[in-house]
């Protein structure tokens, strides 16, 4: 058996990059058992917990960066240990010591964003070319801001999610701004992949241009952009609300302002995603959205709301590879396919694309439809 | 300053508590030269016999009469030091503390500020002394009768050992029957004796004796007055039987038609709408449900009625009040059990066969649904079994605490599992904790009969999928010793549910004036030296109601609660406090300011005078109606302005 010693500097690098929490645990496993991981490969969480509590972690192992940040284990340790925090901290630790290597992938994503505003590399200049005809909006003086997020703003799939937003806010009379120009990447997965300096840069940057526009709500397509601004730019002083979509149509529908005219006759199943449901406990809007449009029928998956099964696109996860076989979306559309689902509902970028991917992986085995839940407003006001 | 005046100061070294921070040759030095100061010392240990006998001779010898103890928290001594005074012929209350530990040396680092700061206190508390004059201690007589609520095994343990000293004991309990959760239970750890076994020659004994008023299905729904003479208000719900005439013959429940879940059997058997809840019930006389009787519920049946041959059926009856006097009250409400529904991942009420510790004791009990059988829902004998620890204990989103008996009946399920059926047996546990006599001998004893022990926390149940596991549910957990997520296959599962304060024990707590604590449990007055008083003077708490606990800790509390109200009654009279407030009558301006802010209800209004008044048994001397009164009309004892301001001065000075 291998003989090790106790490296109390390795644990307390761990505690000062934000791990507080870590002596808390008291090691009984629910975080393992619960946590998604392990329908697919192994992810031993407590062990780690244990590994740094103890200073002998192994910076250089994959283990540093799969957690997807789903919160499934945080939502029920028994300890009320952010489990989420400690998985930060070790990353952080590798991110700015070096003490091992960052994935290529990421390091790529992050490059990106650091350079250009945006994950996926694309020039910061064409930021606003999802919204044609180019929406006059950007001139008003509304106090309220679309975001659409970096991945329906370039991606050509998810741009189609933006450009329907866009179009639903104009239908119900919303009178908002978009700015492209200044606008940049929220730093979600920055900070979940331990890149603190970036992440404060990047939301200072985005404070002082919402600031500059006069902006005092922002609504997002992104569950992960709502969860950043509401939560860490708030901690970080900002004043302005945030409002994710579904809640705001939810809104909108109840106050009248939203107005269906055709059947959309559909059997959709809505796949809660982790930062709704789970670490914002949004899950009642986006069904009450789904059963105002005429026409759908809703189906329920087993593992629906705070118990939603996660995408595997979280903590930084979207731009890392993950090998066939250990993909969740992939078990999560079967699960959609076992109820007789014909369209999978998502109201999250990173969900589109890891299912639009699995549908890819079965082959033709699943016919699906994917949609957002702006989509399918968007069908209903049509 | 007065030429009578003759203070005697003596600073306490504590072994190196106090001396290692502050130099205490200096405070008594410096404390020498403060006016009227006539002796001043240091020792190692006031608190000993010793450094009390130092004080004693100085009264004695030269005089002294103002005593200065520079050392710990009055909180600790003082009583101490008060005896010293009293034994030497002087008034307890001219003493004063300063408490130069708590409040200099624990909470500062050793040099000349701490030495500073601790002169300052020991000087405030010289310019005090001089203002402080004699005050009489009162007492109040004590009634000699006592109430118990709660017939538990805790409540039947209390008003046994007092009413077996010939003294009156009114026991209420809310339930039908005395005997509580013991009664359900099938066996008891680490013996193993069957409970009912156990209970029942106590119960009988409560029946007997002639010095236990029992009242069940009563709840006591009103207190006033104080230590030694508390009014009590109880309610006894009309039973609709007359207890004077039934026989017990149990005709009416063998006739009634109507049934429902059983309470006694957790849910998992039925009762009739007229029921005793179980065989050995005390008293053995039903109860008719109103809300289940067919008669109250659509005026049609009195089946009952028909076939009661000592014509004991009397619906007309009602709801009776009833007024007692006791001297003081021992509260042994008990505990509610854990409704595991909310942890949805393990399925408890939807998954059959997944069943709570308290159901477990019913199926195993000979009197339970099953006679004693241990049976699944389908009624084939289970061939394995998981018992899961902390269910709802031990975990933030529920309740932080250890149930502390879990472990230990979890072990006795094994043994019962494996003496039933054979079968295997899975537990799983996050720490085993068997501290207690003869505990871990019964750890080791059911090792030995191969069960399996699985260290971590069941993450998951779900029903078996294939055609070979019908029946079965999968466990989920992580085994933390393999370092493996592990999937186990049994039929049955039983989920070890935390101990939860009563439901209702808020209502109670305001009826009683009791403080509760953070996890919803009664609040006992000291953790360590005083378990089972409150703050409420002659208001004793004991088994679950303050905390989770088995039965020998249980009954261990009960009967140290009871020698604390014989005592009581012992000695016919309960001291008081001395401190207390009063109200000026010519300055209160009756503008009831401090009527509403006493916590102790001390303070009532007299309407013809229209000024407040303080009961001087109630009052505990806070003074939160002295710092509140806008005319400056309360004053407390040994808390007058003059004194406070003394004090400061001599701070500033």
């Amino acid at each position: 058996m291998a003989l090790i010693t106790p490296f109390q500097e390795a644990a307390a690098l761990v505690r000062e990059a934000g791990g507080l929490e870590l002596d808390q645990c008291y090691q009984c496993g629910l975080c393992t058992g619960s946590c998604p991981w392990n329908l697919v490969r192994e992810f031993p969480v407590r062990k780690l917990i244990h590994q740094a509590q103890l200073g002998v972690i192994d910076f250089e192992a994959e283990y540093t960066w799969l957690c997807t940040t789903c919160r499934s284990c945080v939502q029920c340790c028994p300890r009320g240990v952010d489990i989420i925090d400690i998985m930060k901290a070790m990353r952080r630790v590798v991110a700015e010591t070096g003490v091992s290597k960052v994935p290529d992938s990421l390091w790529l994503a992050v490059s990106n964003i650091a350079g250009s505003g945006n994950p996926l590399g694309q020039p910061a200049g064409q930021r606003g070319d999802w919204a044609t005809p180019p929406t006059k909006k950007a001139k008003t003086d509304s106090g309220i801001l679309y975001f659409p997020c970096c991945i329906p703003a370039y991606e050509p799939r998810l741009k189609k999610v933006a450009q329907a937003t866009a179009r639903i806010l104009e239908a119900a009379g919303v009178d908002y701004k978009i700015l492209p120009e200044v606008e940049n990447c929220c730093g979600e997965s920055v900070r979940k992949s331990g890149h603190e300096n970036l992440f404060q840069s990047l939301a200072q940057k985005n404070m002082q241009a919402f600031s500059n526009a006069g902006i005092n709500k922002i609504i997002v397509n992104s569950p992960h952009c709502y969860d950043t601004f509401k939560k860490e730019y708030t901690e970080l002083g900002a004043e302005f609300k945030v409002i994710h979509i579904v809640q705001y149509l939810s809104q909108l529908i109840d106050e009248g302002k939203l107005k269906f005219s055709t059947e959309v006759k559909k059997k959709v199943t809505y796949h809660d995603s982790c930062y709704l449901a789970r670490h914002n406990g949004i899950y009642d809007e986006p069904r009450h959205v789904l059963e105002s449009i005429p026409g759908i029928e809703i189906v329920e998956m087993p593992d629906i709301k705070e118990n939603t099964l996660c995408c595997g696109g979280g903590g930084g996860r979207i731009w890392m590879d993950t090998k066939k076989n250990e993909r969740f979306s992939d078990l999560r559309l079967q699960q959609a396919k076992n109820v007789n689902a014909e369209v999978l509902a998502l109201s999250c970028p990173y969900c589109m694309l890891n299912f639009e991917d699995s549908l890819i992986d079965f082959q033709g085995a699943v016919s699906m439809e994917i949609k957002d839940i702006v989509e399918l407003v968007c069908e209903g006001i049509a | 300053m007065d030429d009578d005046i003759k203070i005697g100061v003596y600073v306490c070294h504590c072994g190196h508590n106090i001396a290692d921070v502050i130099d205490v040759e200096d405070v008594a030095q410096r404390a020498r030269k403060s006016g009227n100061v006539s002796v001043s010392r240091d020792y190692v240990y006031m608190c000993s016999s010793k450094g009390q006998n130092l004080i004693k001779q100085d009264i004695m010898q030269l005089g002294i009469n103002r005593v200065v103890v520079a050392a710990c928290s009055p909180r600790l001594y003082e009583q101490t030091f008060q005896n010293v005074l009293r034994e030497s012929g002087l008034n307890p209350y001219l003493l004063q503390i300063a408490n130069v530990r708590e409040q200099c040396a624990w909470v500062h680092e050793a040099g000349l500020q701490a030495t500073e700061k601790a002169n300052r206190l020991v000087h405030g508390a010289i310019r005090r002394v001089s203002h402080h004059s004699p005050v009489e201690e009162q007492s109040v007589p004590v009634f000699p009768a006592t109430l118990v609520i709660g017939g538990g095994i805790a409540g039947i343990q209390a008003a046994l050992e007092i009413a077996n000293s010939r003294h009156v004991v009114y026991l209420v309990e809310r339930e039908p029957s005395i005997g509580g959760h013991m009664a359900q239970f099938d066996k008891t750890f680490p013996t193993l004796d069957c409970s009912a076994c156990i209970l029942t020659p106590k119960m009988n004994e409560v029946s007997r004796n002639p010095y236990i008023r029992l009242m069940t299905y009563s709840e006591v729904t009103d207190v006033s007055g104080y230590v030694g003479n508390f009014a009590v208000k109880v309610k006894r719900k009309a039973r609709y039987i007359d207890e004077d005439k039934c026989v017990g013959c149990g005709i009416c429940q063998e006739k009634c038609p109507w049934s429902t879940a059983s309470e006694f059997d957790a849910g998992l058997g039925m009762r009739k709408a007229v029921y005793t809840p179980f065989p050995q019930a005390i008293p053995n006389i039903p109860v008719i449900d109103r809300e289940r009787c067919v008669y109250f519920l659509k005026g049609k049946c009195r089946a009952c009625e028909k076939v009661c041959e000592a014509q004991a059926i009397n619906f007309e009856q009602e709801d009776m009040y009833i007024d007692l006097q006791v001297g003081s009250i021992i509260v042994a409400t008990g505990f509610d059990v854990f409704d595991p529904t909310p942890i949805v991942q393990y399925g408890y009420g939807r998954l059959p066969n997944v069943f709570t510790s308290l159901e477990f004791e019913r199926l195993c009990s000979p009197s339970g649904p099953t006679g004693g059988q241990l049976k699944l829902v389908s009624g084939r004998t289970p061939e394995s079994v998981a018992i899961i620890h902390c269910v709802g204990s031990r975990d933030k989103n529920y309740n932080a605490y250890c149930s502390r008996v879990c472990c230990m009946h979890s072990l006795k399920y094994s043994h019962l599992f494996k003496e039933k059926t054979g079968g295997e047996v899975y537990q799983l546990y996050i720490d085993m904790r068997c501290a207690g006599k003869a505990y871990e001998e019964f750890y080791e004893r059911v090792q030995g009969e191969h069960v399996h022990f699985i260290r971590g926390k069941l993450a998951s149940i779900a029903a078996g999928v294939t055609d070979a596991e019908e029946d079965n549910l999968i466990l989920t957990c992580e085994d933390t010793l393999l370092g493996n997520l592990i999937n186990i296959s049994v039929d049955m599962v039983v989920l070890c549910v935390a101990l939860e304060p009563r439901h209702d024990t808020e209502q109670l707590s305001h009826i009683l004036r009791l403080g509760r604590s953070h996890d919803g449990f009664f609040l006992e007055r000291h953790p360590k030296l005083d378990p089972v008083a409150t703050m409420s003077e002659g208001i004793f708490v004991v088994g679950c109601c303050q905390g989770p606990k088995d039965i020998p800790d249980t009954v261990a509390q009960a009967s140290a609660a009871s020698a604390r109200a014989l005592a009581m009654i012992s000695k016919g009279k309960m001291e008081m406090g001395a401190i207390t407030a009063s109200v000026d009558e010519v300055v209160c301006s009756g503008c009831k300011v401090c009527n509403a802010l006493c916590p102790y209800s001390a303070i009532f209004f007299d309407e013809i005078s229209n000024v407040s008044r303080v009961n001087q048994v109630l009052c505990k001397g806070c003074n939160v109606c002295g710092a509140a009164c806008p005319s400056g009309a309360i004053s407390t004892r040994n808390f007058s302005t003059i004194q406070i301001l003394a004090e400061i001065e001599g701070v500033l000075a």
